[in-house]
């Protein structure tokens, strides 16, 4: 036994110098497997900004865009629908936007960078799933009497007013995402950057 | 298995570990498989530069696995054209050499995974008929080592139509035809097989399929088959002596020493080789000089356009040039059938070795002279017959080509008398080292 | 001066198609050097392109020969809107199968398609783009010595000038010169193709530069390795 502990010193240094040698090969020959699960360079162009031209979307009207395959909402809010806001401060979870669900040019009572229009991801931040627009007052939506109008996930219930902020006491954890975004004119958003060259 | 069961259960020195490995060596052999085949699996001390072959193809047949795994997240075994006009295969092929993030290094070291492992699979093989790795009591052994070989041939075989280039389209128009040469079955034959007049989407899918399931789990167990088999009686050596004839007050061979870790460390120095050698490619030359990946296929699938010149890939040409050289009728039966019989009987003879050897010693280190003539006659014919199947057919090529074809046959078919009235040199009784 | 010319105007000579084994030009190398590939982009985009596809080549891998996405959306951005797209060919493919006869290939690899026991695609594609000359027996005027009976006519004639084959010799001969002397003209289809063999596999420098690492990383861990197993087998004799 004592034989084998003296040549043991030797022997431990080369077995620790092929292991760590051999060990750090094998974490380097890891990061091309790990990483061709990354998206793709056609994820990548197909996740590109999109511009959109919203000179066509009257007051009180949505349209929706695709941007990195998920639906993002354009409203074009009247003053109707920008009033509600202050009334539900306290109905909703997160009145003054303090969790990061938006840039930080969106963290303002509308959540958004004209008072009138909000650019959000259509995705409820529960599980995913896109609410639906319930715009109307009360029962005319078939929801509660005081409802003021927003959006109903069908999933799970999760209700938001009009910027995109999530009711209490709902599944959903936090308000809607606002996506980067800029205007490149008065007209004109792209959606998914927002500053030039960046 | 059954010699694993000697082998004693851990028992817990009282430690975390040590109570852990104990709690599965009761329910699970652990301790027994380790010590069976790698700690205590006594291996001759005499192994050479040979005896590399057998763990660099397992070695081989991991990386094809673990890159053909992430290879089928982006691959579409998918013949319709795309929007730019393109197979969507092939387009995925691109796609995984352009837009994937290093799916081009995933890609190559699989093409060139696959040309490496019928190096390693051919010298491991020749390192079998050197040193009679085949003989009594290793028989079995060698058998499952042949079905080794045919699946791994089948497996090239589908897999190099996937890209859907037009070296895959022809080749494997070409190859499914052969099958059309059985008499009566065979053209309804070839049909079933590809699903469909010609090779087409039918055809890419069922071997897409074959490909990636089922050739691979057959390839699995014959290579389980094969290590066990060999654990079992042990592994010859270059001496061809058995070394569990002569055994120490240890109950050990004398001239054994365990795998692990003699072989261990040295298999890594042989790993590490090989994987400069296969980088070189990898990185370098990925095309092998238009022999690991052929020119013509960088061209999408073409049904109605053969290019001027397709041969196999390399590593079928010495049978496919015993499939050309056949260019007789014979029995009523065209030529065709013929060489469809030969190229198989070509590859199946090899099941036959450990019967057809009649000599008193293994090794090549204690043969004769005749043995050894026609080994290297063997070899010679055979890298000929592999030149000759990359050419264009030719007068000369099929003259040539038909001698080897006979050479090869003789080499087999004429060792009963051979290996038997050959002088030989009788063997020692202990392994020699260098 | 005059036998530099005549060397000039001999140098894409080369033995008929009938048989005899085909002699190619060797094309100059410019892989990293990014002015002369940017140049062969140019004149891929606005000569090829118009007829031929590169639908694997993604109009931003152009960043790795040095542009810019702003530089690439400027003055090459010609058949999509996005620097991500892949390069679209102008015409429709099925437009171009009745104006030629036959779909003109997609051109991403075919430095790699055409490389044969010959020589290597590029050099192929150096001599083929070269060795255009006139006969009128061919619907388009033109005619091939690397490529009998082509479909595609002599897009760069203007600059090449006119060829003719001299049927004793089998020799090409500038019949009409072009806006380029042949030198110049040689220079430009060096640059084009030195672009096709870029765009047939864009991370060929990469792969290099990986391998040498690779290797240099695979010579420690033999050293290592090696020391381990002497340190193992000095017990073995």
């Amino acid at each position: 036994m004592s034989k084998e502990h003296k040549v043991d010193c030797g022997r431990r240094r080369l077995i620790v110098a092929t292991a760590a040698v051999g060990g750090a090969g094998a974490v380097a020959a890891l990061v091309p497997f790990v990483s061709s699960m990354l998206p793709s360079e056609r994820a990548k162009a197909a996740g590109a900004p999109v511009e959109v031209d919203i000179s066509k979307l009257e007051p009180g009207q949505m349209m929706t865009v695709e941007w990195r395959g998920k639906p993002v909402w354009i409203i074009n809010r009247t003053k109707e629908m920008l009033d509600t806001l202050p009334k539900l401060a306290d109905a909703v979870a997160d009145p003054k936007s303090e969790k990061d669900q938006q840039p930080a040019y969106c963290q303002n009572e509308t959540r958004s960078i004209k008072t009138e229009i909000l650019v959000a991801v259509g995705i409820c931040t529960h599980l995913g799933c896109s609410p639906s627009s319930k715009f109307k007052h009360g029962s005319e939506e078939g929801m509660a009497s005081d409802w003021l109008g927003g959006f109903l996930c069908p999933c799970h219930g999760s209700t938001f007013d009009f910027a995109g902020r999530v009711y209490k006491a709902k599944p959903a954890p936090t308000n809607l995402e606002v996506p980067p975004h800029m205007y490149l004119s008065d007209t004109r958003i792209l959606i998914g950057e927002d500053k030039k060259g960046a | 298995m059954a010699a694993n069961t000697n082998f004693e259960k851990y028992k817990s020195d009282g430690s975390i570990p040590g109570n852990v490995l104990e709690w599965v060596d009761a329910r699970f052999p652990a301790t027994a498989m380790w010590k069976g085949h790698l700690s205590e699996y006594y291996a001759p001390k005499n192994f050479n530069f040979w005896y590399f072959f057998g763990s660099l193809a397992l070695l081989v047949l991991v990386l094809q696995i673990v890159t053909g795994i992430f290879l089928v997240m982006h691959f579409k075994p998918d013949a319709s054209l795309n929007a730019a006009g393109v197979p969507v295969a092939f387009a995925s092929v691109e796609y995984i050499m352009r837009d994937v993030p290093w799916g081009w290094l995933i890609r190559y070291m699989h093409s060139t995974g696959a040309s490496a492992f019928f190096i390693v699979v051919f010298l491991h093989m020749f390192r079998g008929m050197l040193y009679g790795s085949y003989r009594k009591p290793r028989e079995l052994i060698w058998l499952f080592g042949v079905g080794i070989f045919l699946c791994l041939m089948g497996e090239a075989f589908f897999g190099y139509l996937l890209p859907w280039g037009q070296m895959s389209f022809w080749g494997a128009q070409v190859i499914v035809n052969l099958f059309s040469a059985i008499p009566l079955i065979g053209p309804d034959l070839s049909v079933w097989l590809r699903g469909d007049f010609v090779v087409g989407d039918a055809t890419l899918n069922r071997f897409f399929s074959f490909h990636v399931i089922a050739m691979p789990l057959v390839l699995i167990g014959l290579v389980a088959a094969h290590i066990l088999a060999l654990h079992e009686v042990g592994s010859n050596n270059p001496d061809g002596v058995e070394i569990k004839k002569l055994k120490g007050e240890n109950g050990h061979p004398l001239d054994g020493i365990p795998f692990h870790p003699y072989y261990t460390v040295k298999d890594i120095v042989g790993v590490v080789v090989f994987l400069m050698v296969f980088s070189c490619v990898v990185f370098f030359a990925p095309e092998g000089g238009g022999y690991f990946l052929e020119y013509n296929n960088f061209i999408p699938a073409d049904p109605l356009k053969t290019p001027p010149h397709i041969a196999p890939v390399w590593y079928f040409t010495p049978f496919y040039s015993i499939l050309r050289a056949m260019v007789w009728p014979i029995l009523g039966l065209d030529a065709k059938f013929w060489g469809v019989v030969a190229m198989g009987a070509s590859v199946v003879i090899f099941a036959f070795l450990p019967w057809l050897d009649r000599s008193p010693v293994k090794s090549i280190r204690y043969r004769g002279p005749i043995y050894k003539t026609f080994l290297t006659l063997f070899v010679i014919a055979f890298v000929i017959l592999g030149y000759l199947g990359t050419q264009p057919p030719s007068y000369w090529g099929e003259k040539v080509s038909q001698v080897c074809s006979l050479i090869y046959f003789g080499f087999f078919l004429l060792m009963p008398w051979y290996s038997k009235v050959d002088k030989y040199t009788p063997e020692p009784e202990r392994v020699t080292m260098n | 001066m005059k036998k530099l010319l005549t060397a000039l105007l001999f140098a894409p000579l080369m033995a008929l198609a009938s048989g005899a084994a085909l002699h190619l030009d060797k094309a100059p190398d410019v892989s990293g050097d990014n002015a002369a590939l940017q140049n062969g982009a140019k004149l891929f985009v606005n000569y090829c392109l118009n007829c031929h596809g590169a639908s694997f080549m993604r109009y931003n891998r152009l960043t790795g020969i040095g542009l810019t996405e702003q530089q690439i959306k400027d003055s090459l951005l010609f058949t999509a809107d996005k620097v991500g797209e892949p390069m679209r060919v102008a015409i429709r493919p099925d437009e171009a199968k009745q104006w030629f006869g036959a779909t003109p290939p997609d051109l991403t690899l075919i430095a790699r398609a055409r490389a044969s026991e010959h020589g290597p695609g590029a050099d192929w594609l150096y001599t083929y783009l070269r060795s255009f000359y006139r006969d009128d027996k061919r619907p388009t005027g033109w005619n091939n010595v690397v490529f009998e009976n082509v479909g595609m006519p002599h897009i760069l004639w203007e600059m090449q000038g006119q060829q003719v084959l001299n049927h004793e010799t089998h020799k090409l001969e500038l019949a009409v010169p072009g806006t380029l002397s042949p030198a110049e003209y040689d220079k430009q289809i060096a640059d084009l193709v030195g672009f096709l063999v870029y765009m047939g596999e864009p991370i060929a420098g990469l792969r290099k530069q990986l391998g040498i690492a690779v290797l240099l990383f695979l010579g420690v861990l033999f050293v290592v390795a090696y020391a381990l197993k002497r340190e193992y087998w000095k017990d073995v004799h």
